[in-house]
């Protein structure tokens, strides 16, 4: 068997040349072409390096065109991997992702991805073909109405009524996607539109008369805010996935180190502050390290950049930070006192946001040193780090695998993760340092999403390391895209945490449902149904098992060394890890659990 | 729970009463009730939605609302400061025993009979809510037939438009 290297795939475009014919893009005296052809031309024009995809009937016209074009197209296994694998791509990579699939099921099997994009704001731009115009509303062959099924899920969608507006529509979907907060926009195409001759001109005006978001904030309300930083006593700054995306991680640092206050970024923020900077506190939530939650839950003064607090964050909402006054500021106003009454109200790009604040704070403030306040949040980071429990019964710690890789692979690496315990664990002890370095499902908390959106990661980021933290469970929802990666020249290393069960729900089993562990077993350990490294084998991958912890370090190794094909590795692990901490869903913080049955001792009476 | 009156300038485009009505649907609120046409301007249309909604939460829905693309611009319109109108149709029982006493209540209310059958009639009236309300009440007795009702509409008091604001100035 022949595997493609890197090197081999020649086709892969180099982004200097994307970019510099992106900008030589214009058409001004219109060429004859199909919609189909105005389709690709558009895409080219618009910088598409990738496209994710599966043919079929209703999309076919644009695959003609698309077999010369300069766009690299991927032919994933599934639709919902080319969905996770754009929005892995757009992740590590901060352009729009783009996948491609036809009617009907093709379209529905995006469903998935775009809401996970939905959800943690990634901008992705789906097109999906639909039967002809005529057909439309008459229950035809590989008919489904994905226009009506993803409005809930998509920032905007298009039903695309002619060829000729195509190029004005294609482009008004990529600004859609990457302005304002990004999100996806889907873009379905009727077959008969494809075929259809048209002309094709670049650039088009957009027409967008509704949409006008604000990226400057108001001085007025940056002022407040920098009066309210001034007085605060226990203030925290509360950083969310806003940050990275807004590329604001520097001015974050600055005005960090300028006000001394504590930060905790949450899921979607890691790396957008440095794990190992003196002032991080970590992840709050209801798996989040005890001083960033502690920090939220005893604040006076929230500074929200780009957050939203979201439940598992805040706990029961009525008795989160109950003596914080909120600033809150995000791109999105309707996020601004969605669940939270905001103080300090700020619309902008957190961008300006976090530059203006410097300035202002800057200007009128001494830096004050919080002594009180980090005299108490360091004897807590002291007395409640983050640390597992070596198993008793001689199986491997997960939470040390992870450690392991985050220490070997290193802080320049990207990290995808899947859904349940494995996920908090990579996000508790890997050390994330840069931004664009973690990937994960947060908002929706997708299953399967780390395999097809590490190819994404991959694919975008050839020359980085991108490892995948999975689970058993998660795995066996998106392996197929592994035949991608084999095939394309996408190595990949694929870490499978293999528990056995779906470990997080167990989690929950053992918690509150006692021990009764309804389905939760999959008989990847009890039957090795199916067998990973036979599965990665037949998949084109190197498949290796780890089931000691002596062998930890030497197989990371081993993977690290392969870069011509995709790794998957099964270290085979204990069932009974538990993640910790906890706050029980649907309680208030302040029950947040260290250990299993372990309340930290807070002193109240030093505030 | 309070009612408000939103006017909604939306692009007359397919799809845009979908997004707008899911939108309320999907944040959990109920539309009291609903009227779209469109405006001096062909391409955009005005839609009027009466929503039952304490304050906080009719911000966050406007501000929903606001996110959609296709949204142009939101006014509130005040009871005090603006007109608001509903058309009902009502066809109620007169034979020839009550059909004076129906058309004096129809005349008392300044409605018109659009049309006569041996034993009934059809009237049309246009007016607030708690106008049509009072109609209703007082042709209930005679036997309503059958009846439709138009969502509201509603316009502010004045020389000011709504729709020659900065936000359409691009439409």
């Amino acid at each position: 068997m022949t595997r493609p290297t890197p090197e081999t795939l020649a086709h892969r475009a180099n982004p200097a040349t994307v970019a510099a014919a992106a900008s030589a893009s214009a058409v001004a005296s219109p060429v004859p072409t199909s919609g189909a052809g105005s389709l690709v031309r558009s895409l080219e024009a618009l910088g598409v390096e990738v496209a994710f995809g599966i043919p079929g009937g209703a999309i076919l016209p644009a695959y003609d065109p698309l077999y010369d074009s300069k766009v690299r197209h991927i032919l994933v296994r599934h639709e919902q991997g080319a969905g996770h694998a754009a929005t892995g791509y757009a992740q590590a990579t901060g352009k729009v992702g783009v996948c491609i699939a036809t009617s009907g099921p093709g379209a529905t099997n995006l469903v998935t991805p775009i809401a996970d994009a939905y959800m943690d704001s990634v901008p992705i731009v789906a097109i999906t073909g639909q039967v002809a115009r005529p057909a439309i509303g008459t229950d035809a062959f590989q008919e489904a109405d994905i226009q009506g099924i993803t409005l809930p899920i998509t920032k905007h969608n298009f039903l695309v009524q002619t060829a000729e507006e195509i190029p004005r529509i294609l482009s008004e979907a990529f600004h859609l996607a990457s302005t304002g907060r990004p999100g996806p926009v889907l873009v379905d195409i009727p077959k008969d539109v494809l075929q259809a001759q048209t002309t094709f001109t670049w650039p088009p005006a957009l027409d967008l008369p509704g949409y006008r978001p604000t990226l400057h904030p108001h001085g007025k309300q940056i002022r407040e805010a920098a009066r309210l930083i001034a007085a605060a006593k226990r203030p925290v700054l509360y950083v969310g996935g806003g940050v990275l995306k807004a590329g604001a991680t520097d001015g974050l640092r600055k005005l960090a180190e300028l006000t001394g206050i504590p930060v905790v970024t949450t899921l979607m923020a890691l790396g957008a502050f440095p794990d190992s900077h003196p002032q991080h506190l970590g992840m709050p939530g209801m798996h989040g390290s005890v001083p960033a939650v502690y920090a939220l839950q005893k604040s006076d003064l929230l500074i929200t950049l780009g957050a939203r607090f979201d439940d598992r964050v805040t706990g029961k909402l009525d008795s989160f930070a109950p003596d914080a006054k909120v600033v809150h500021a995000d791109i999105d106003p309707a996020e601004i006192g969605k669940n939270r009454h905001a103080d300090v109200p700020i619309v902008g790009d957190a961008r300006h946001v976090i530059d203006e604040l410097i300035a202002a704070v800057g200007a009128g403030n001494e830096k004050n040193s919080y002594e009180a306040w980090w005299a108490t949040l360091n004897d807590l980071r002291e007395r409640y780090p983050l640390g597992y429990e070596e198993p008793t019964d001689g199986t491997l710690a997960p939470q040390y695998v992870i450690e392991r890789i985050g220490e070997l692979v290193g802080p320049d690496a990207i990290y995808v993760a899947g859904v349940g315990q494995h996920q908090m664990w990579a996000s508790q002890f890997i050390k994330y340092e840069k931004p664009a370095t973690w990937l994960n499902s947060g908002g929706a908390g997708t299953m399967g999403y780390a395999v097809p959106a590490a190819m994404g990661a991959k694919v975008g980021k050839p020359d980085t390391p991108v490892w995948a933290i999975d689970g058993d469970g998660c795995f066996q929802m998106t392996n197929q895209e592994l035949a991608t990666c084999a095939l394309e020249g996408i190595p990949v290393k694929i870490a499978v945490i293999n528990n056995g069960n779906l470990g997080m729900v167990r989690q929950w089993q053992t918690l509150f449902y006692d021990g009764r562990y309804s389905n939760t077993e999959l008989g990847t350990h009890k039957h090795r149904i199916p067998d990973f490294v036979k599965l990665a084998e037949a998949l084109g991958c190197i498949g290796l098992r780890c089931e000691s912890k002596d062998d930890v370090d030497k197989i990371i190794k081993q993977a690290m060394e392969i870069n011509d094909a995709p790794v998957v590795i099964d270290f085979t692990v204990g069932k009974d890890a538990m993640v910790w901490p906890m706050v029980p869903a649907g309680t208030s913080n302040d029950e947040i659990l260290f250990a299993r049955d372990v309340r930290p001792a807070f002193e109240e009476d030093d505030l | 729970m309070n009612r408000h009156t939103l006017s909604v300038l939306v692009e007359n485009k397919p799809s845009v009463l979908a997004r707008v009505s899911g939108l309320f649907s999907r944040r959990g609120f109920n539309i009291d009730s609903l009227a779209v046409g469109e405006t001096e301007n062909p391409d955009v249309s005005r839609i009027t939605i009466v929503v039952n909604a304490d304050s906080s939460p009719l911000e966050q829905v406007t501000k929903q609302l606001n996110k959609l693309v296709n949204v142009l611009k939101i006014v509130e319109l005040d009871p005090q400061q603006s007109v608001q109108r509903e058309l009902l149709l009502v066809k109620v029982r007169a034979d020839r025993a009550q059909r004076s006493q129906v058309l004096e209540t129809v005349e008392l209310f300044r409605a018109r009979v659009i049309d006569v059958a041996p034993d009934t009639l059809t009237i049309e009236a246009t007016g607030n809510p708690d106008k049509l309300d009072a109609l209703l009440r007082d042709l209930e007795p005679y036997g309503i037939k059958e009846m439709v009702q138009s969502g509201l509409v509603a316009i502010g008091r004045g020389s000011r438009s709504i729709t020659t604001g900065p936000a359409l100035r691009a439409a």
